[in-house]
């Protein structure tokens, strides 16, 4: 049954074979697209016809591959931008939320705590609708009004940053409430007694004590929007998010080029979310 | 004589570590018996061997008159009793105390009938209802202990239950516990590393050192008759003195400490001359300031460092050249010893029979 | 926390953003869309007031057909996700060498940091009629023509719960970290056989896990877009197609409006149900 306890052979072997299928169930799909990046082939399919590096290398006619191949590298760009913004706007207002709902008191902050969780219970097509007809009615609104265009409430970069930053908030005022709660108030207690204000303990103890959960929320939030595609689908413009670059291309037909961009990603973001990982536990020692 | 529990030469290996180490007992119906030692000497291991949780690497436990290798522990008739209890939160008390009769297989009515007896045995009537995290710590216990009993095994595991339990709660129950099991009549294997719990619940204890039993006695016998350097330091406080043997004659050692004074032990042992050896004396069997006629005493002069008053259990704290350690005597409060203040010069003596001499290996 | 006299610019300075951000982005927008699924273009061209929105759902057989499906699915992918998750999270807090847990623990969650488009890539490579899959089955000849394995029901179904696997592992393994192995040991000492450890102990105590992990599941599977789209077949729509149909395809924002809302409250009603059923706090689901 468990560890402690004596148990069957046949026990132990099943259950040995359930986990070891399901990894392969896990790993199968990722480790097959990344092989398949190298395979010497017009098609992402089998069978192998050799080793090549075209799909990341190739300056074509022919073949493009991913470094020369203008349309998707710039929406890599815009990812980057759209995920670096968002996870610092993110961050900081989530410590902000942190810190209201771990250490103020105020009247309906019951409710204001509900309404905090609200956009994990939402689902993210809605929240991208959503913020899509509020910013089109408000800019309906200014412009019969004082006759401007605004252009940042039509769907684009920024839309696209405030739609992502409206639930991955949420996620990092979790993250650091959690990291918070950890927090022994006897240090803030000395630091005030010791003749801080309010603020300085907050910068000189309590951020200090918050680093490694915002780093760690900040890479999270990172790799949420940089993956984003639900909510950005309805609120993106002219220039794509990676995403929406690929589920296109994948939608219309694939080439190995996609194997490649997969590929980058996949070995892209598991190293962050290692580098966190160590970083994370390093702290904790 | 009825032997519940019998285990023989049993032992246990972790890869190159011996927790168990050649272990042989036998506890008789209705005993309650206990196996003290410090943290990490084995007993939980020899416990849980018994319950069925380990196997043991070599050697054979039986209960009753069967023998139970193979045997897994939900076929044992033993129960335990964990460490933190393990209640099931999830459940309220008459659900934990029917858990293992509803596994029997037992009629509704039947498990019933049962919870309410053993909750009226336990003294918690009516507390069927009551979820887990309502009770006190001691009703936690007695919840524990009615869930095992109420399917009558043949002996009760105990693994340190008091352990959690704060200081003041845990003087109570430690009477409350030897009560219960006079009255239920069932045999009762406890392991502690409190002393205190074993003696005073206890009628047989086993201490156990680094997986082997050094003395297996009574209580009585323990306190005052040691069998090892160990037993003399782990039961109750001693005083310990180290010195050479220079003489041993019709059951009486002489000992010498390096400064030159000489005491006089008398002991069962055989001492050969030139061993080095080492007297326990408790603190209760020193005399302060002996009168001076008394025959068969050591005497020696001391300097009082400090007096530790704790109402019945005041001490003196002694030094003196011959002593490598300061030394703890007990200071009864009759007012005789009013006038001995720290710094003062006293002399103090013991009984030659008093200590327990050991040689030392 | 801190007693005596202390000053309200903290509290303003954290509540500002805060305010900020759940009003414009979560609190008015919703209001919004509420207040658009009631709105429609008459004859002559003016927007009034109307249910006929919502009415438009019910007349047509595809558009409730498709959210009774939507949600059906996302139920059957949730119960689905539930029985292939607790066994592996058992296993690692449980069962395995405890060595081996850490590293256990990191293997699985490692494919939910890739983008679920490449992992929806990779099924689709795999499943296709080109497919990986089939071309072993044809090597070996256990097929002669190859099969599509791809855009049907059952592969999207797998699809769902491929994605949404971490969101049930994560809680799951948490509690069963927490569950105090001497309460198993309890139960197996007073007679249980391992089916009944499994329904009277592990079940109830990963409760808490489940309901979190679950209403998780169940929501993001109902908001999916991507797979239903790339994996699922011709016939089989999901109820998000329908809204971005309305607002990208047809431009009918008010259609889409009102089914938006309507999305949003069955998901909130179930969630709500998940709840009051397994007796748990939202507050204490998400964390």
């Amino acid at each position: 049954m468990i560890r402690t306890l004596p148990q069957s052979r046949g026990y132990s072997i099943s259950f040995k074979i359930y986990i070891i299928l399901f990894f392969i169930f896990l790993f199968a799909p990722l480790l097959i697209t990344c092989v398949l990046a190298f395979n010497d082939s017009i098609f992402p399919a089998l069978p192998w016809k050799g080793y090549t590096l075209d799909w990341f290398f190739s300056e074509g006619p022919e073949r493009i591959g991913i470094f020369h191949d203008q349309i998707n590298l710039a929406s890599i760009w815009v990812s980057f931008k759209t995920a670096f913004f968002v996870a610092l706007l993110s961050t900081v207002v989530g410590t902000c939320g942190a810190f209201l709902f771990e250490q103020e008191t105020f009247r309906f902050k019951q409710l204001l705590y509900f309404l905090m969780l609200a956009p994990l219970v939402i689902p993210g097509v809605i929240l991208g609708i959503s913020i899509l007809l509020f910013s089109n009615t408000l800019g309906l609104f200014v412009e019969g009004r004082f006759g401007v265009d605004i252009s940042l409430l039509r769907p684009g970069f920024w839309l696209v940053v405030l739609g992502q930053f409206s639930f991955i908030t949420t996620l990092v005022t979790l993250i650091v409430s959690a990291q918070l709660k950890k927090f022994d108030y006897s240090l803030e207690e000395a630091a005030m007694n010791l003749g801080a204000n309010r603020f300085q303990v907050i910068f000189h103890i309590t951020l200090r004590f918050l680093k490694p959960a915002l780093l760690g929320a900040m890479a999270v939030a990172f790799l949420m929007s940089f993956e984003n595609f639900n909510t950005t689908l309805f609120l993106v413009g002219s220039d794509a998010t990676l995403p929406i670059n690929l589920y296109l291309q994948v939608r219309d037909g694939s080439t190995p080029v996609i194997n490649a961009i997969s590929f980058l990603l996949i070995i892209g973001t598991s190293s962050l979310a290692l580098l966190n990982l160590v970083v994370q536990r390093d702290r904790s020692k | 004589m009825h032997v519940d529990l019998s285990v023989k030469n049993v032992s246990k290996h972790f890869k190159s570590f011996t927790a168990v180490d050649d272990v042989s007992f036998e506890v008789e119906k209705g005993k309650f018996f206990s196996i003290l030692g410090p943290s990490g000497c084995g007993k939980t291991t020899l416990l849980r061997m018994i319950a069925g949780f380990e196997e043991p690497s070599a050697g054979s436990i039986y209960i009753g008159a069967q023998d139970m290798a193979e045997i897994p522990p939900n076929k044992r008739p033993v129960n335990l009793i964990f460490q933190h209890l393990a209640l099931f939160p999830m459940m309220n008390v008459a659900d934990n105390i029917g858990f293992g009769l509803a596994r029997r297989k037992e009629s509704k009515a039947e498990i019933r009938k049962k919870v309410a007896d053993i909750l009226e045995r336990v003294n918690l009537p009516g507390f069927g209802p009551k979820k887990i995290h309502q009770l006190s710590g001691g009703q936690k216990q007695r919840v524990a202990i009615a869930r095992s009993l109420v399917l009558d095994p043949t002996a009760l595991l105990l693994d340190e239950p008091l352990g959690a339990l704060d200081l003041k709660l845990r003087e109570q129950m430690k009477i409350e516990l030897k009560k219960l099991q006079v009255e239920v009549g069932t045999t009762f294997v406890y392991i502690t590393h409190d002393q205190s719990e074993a003696l005073v619940m206890s009628d047989h204890v086993a201490v156990m050192n680094e997986g082997k039993f050094e003395q297996i006695d009574s209580p009585q016998n323990l306190y005052s008759r040691p069998a090892s350097p160990f037993v003399a330091r782990f039961v109750g406080n001693n005083n310990c003195l180290a010195g050479t043997c220079v003489g041993y004659g019709d059951g009486l050692a002489q000992l010498q400490f390096s400064s030159g004074e000489k005491i006089g032990a008398r002991t069962d042992r055989h001492f050969t001359t030139g061993v080095k050896a080492e007297l326990f004396i408790r603190p209760e069997s020193i005399i302060i300031e002996p009168e001076k006629e008394l025959p068969e005493l050591n005497r020696m002069q001391v300097a009082v460092s400090s007096i530790l008053f704790d109402g019945a259990n005041s001490q003196l704290l002694v030094t003196s050249p011959a002593l490598a350690d300061e030394m703890l005597i007990s200071l009864p409060q009759n007012r005789q010893y009013e006038h001995i203040a720290a710094g003062d010069r006293i002399e103090i003596g013991w009984d030659v029979k008093a200590g327990n001499c050991f040689e030392v290996q | 926390m801190l007693a005596g006299a202390k000053s309200k610019l903290p509290l303003f300075i954290f509540l500002t953003p805060i305010l900020l951000w759940l009003f414009l982005l979560i609190v008015l927008p919703h209001l919004d869309l509420l207040r658009m699924s009631f709105r429609i273009e008459n004859d002559y061209g003016d927007m009034i007031w109307s249910v006929n929105n919502y009415l438009e759902f019910f007349r047509e057989p595809i558009y409730w057909l498709t959210f009774a499906r939507t949600a059906l699915y996302a139920i059957i992918v949730t119960f689905l996700t539930l029985c292939i998750s607790l066994p592996v999270a058992f296993y690692i807090t449980k069962v395995a060498p405890p060595r081996f847990k850490g590293f256990l623990s990191l293997l699985l969650l490692m494919p939910f940091w890739v983008s679920e488009l490449v992992r929806v890539y990779g099924w689709m490579i795999l499943l296709r009629e080109s497919g990986v899959i089939n071309h072993f089955l044809l090597k070996w000849g256990i097929l002669r023509q190859p099969v599509e394995m791809l855009y049907n029901d059952v592969a999207m179904t797998m699809g769902l719960v491929y994605t949404s696997m971490l969101f049930m592992v994560v809680p799951l393994l948490s509690v069963l970290d927490n569950l105090d192995d001497s309460l198993i040991e309890a139960a197996f000492d007073l007679g249980s056989t391992t089916p009944t450890i499994v329904w009277k102990i592990i079940i109830p105590h990963a409760m808490p896990g489940i309901a979190s992990g679950s209403i998780v599941v169940f929501m993001l599977t109902l908001g999916n877009y991507l797979t239903p789209n790339l994996m699922g077949g011709k016939n089989s729509l999901w109820f998000t197609e329908q809204i971005y149909n309305q607002f990208i395809a047809s431009f009918n924002w008010n259609q889409g409006s009102a089914f938006g809302f309507l999305l949003l409250i069955i998901s909130s009603l179930i969630i709500f149900a998940g709840l009051k059923l397994t007796n748990q706090k939202l507050s204490k689901v998400v964390q």
